[in-house]
């Protein structure tokens, strides 16, 4: 199983990402913005989170423009695995691998703290080791997380049983930090190929640290 | 040439940072605003001396990478020299 994290001007999650598939199993190779291609064999491509360009313009404005964005996009519609965590969710959407926007989080503040997440879906490479209802402890850090699409839109995601994941509160009632439409925290695309979620699995892999919670998010692509 | 682009988010997208700045307003009692809504400008000096072919290019720009047209709309304004 290779795992290819890409590293852009600003990426600052790309060695948490690469201990985390490396506990799991996972060899993982970095792979710099300015590559034209991704390494041979590759199973899945992972952009981490991070203030790519730093943030200019719009979040992940100017990163879906890389080289190695060319190869991450020919990958996925090629049916190949793609995870955007955070600021790599940001990537996906602005690259429209993944409907809808990223805005300002409503309370224009930047939000870092574990927040509870709901599964709302996992007939899912992703999520297949998680039961739906259940309430994983996952840290969040963004300014710019406020999932927008229009009612259109999240209708055909729901239907595709595209939406992933939801903030809620410990108990599994919707609590939304950030804005965003129904709380969602993450989606995939009508493939089930391309993920993206505002919360970092990579960051809940160690009890110790607060949470493993993230352990079974990740194996779902290991298995 | 110079050339304006105003960006903004579209109606009935919500804009917290108007919000947010609509409240401090309040709070200093101009109490006469009723909405407040916050874009950004960015101005282009480009090489292109005719209008027309400039406003397609810059469109193009918009659509590409200035704005994101999923929230955003924009305006192409020529400002007199």
């Amino acid at each position: 199983m290779l795992v290819a994290v890409a590293v852009f001007p600003g990426t600052n999650c790309e060695i948490d990402t690469k201990y985390a598939f490396e506990k799991l199993g996972a060899e993982v190779a970095l792979v710099f913005h300015k590559e034209e291609k991704l390494p041979e064999g590759t199973d899945l491509v992972v952009l981490p989170g991070g203030f790519s360009y730093g943030d200019y313009l719009r979040s992940a404005a100017i990163a879906k423009f890389s080289p190695i964005m060319k190869a991450v996009i020919e990958f996925a519609n090629n049916g190949g695995k793609v995870l955007g965590i955070c600021n790599g969710f940001q990537m996906l959407v602005e690259a429209k691998l993944l409907p809808g926007a990223m805005k300002r989080n409503e309370s224009v503040h930047f939000i870092s703290k574990f927040h509870p997440l709901k599964v709302v879906a996992n007939d899912n490479l992703f999520l297949q080791k998680c039961t739906i209802g259940e309430v994983l402890n996952i840290p969040v850090a963004h300014g710019e997380g406020s999932y927008y699409i229009d009612e259109a839109g999240l209708k055909e995601l729901y239907a595709n049983h595209q939406v992933l994941l939801t903030y809620c509160d410990e108990k599994g009632n919707v609590q939304n930090p950030n804005g965003s439409i129904d709380a969602i925290a993450g989606i995939c695309n009508k493939k089930k190929n391309v993920f993206g979620l505002m919360p970092h699995p990579e960051r809940a892999i160690e009890e110790i640290l607060g949470s493993d919670d993230g352990v079974k998010m990740l194996q779902g692509f290991i298995a | 040439m110079k050339v304006i682009v105003n960006i903004q988010l579209k109606n009935g997208v919500l804009d917290p940072q108007g919000k947010a700045v609509h409240h401090a307003l309040s709070s200093l009692k101009f109490n006469e605003v009723n909405e407040v809504r916050i874009g950004k400008q960015i101005i282009l000096d480009i090489d292109e001396s005719d209008k027309v072919k400039a406003e397609q290019r810059v469109t193009t720009m918009c659509d590409e990478l200035l704005a994101n047209t999923v929230i955003e709309d924009y305006t192409i304004e020529f400002p007199a020299c």
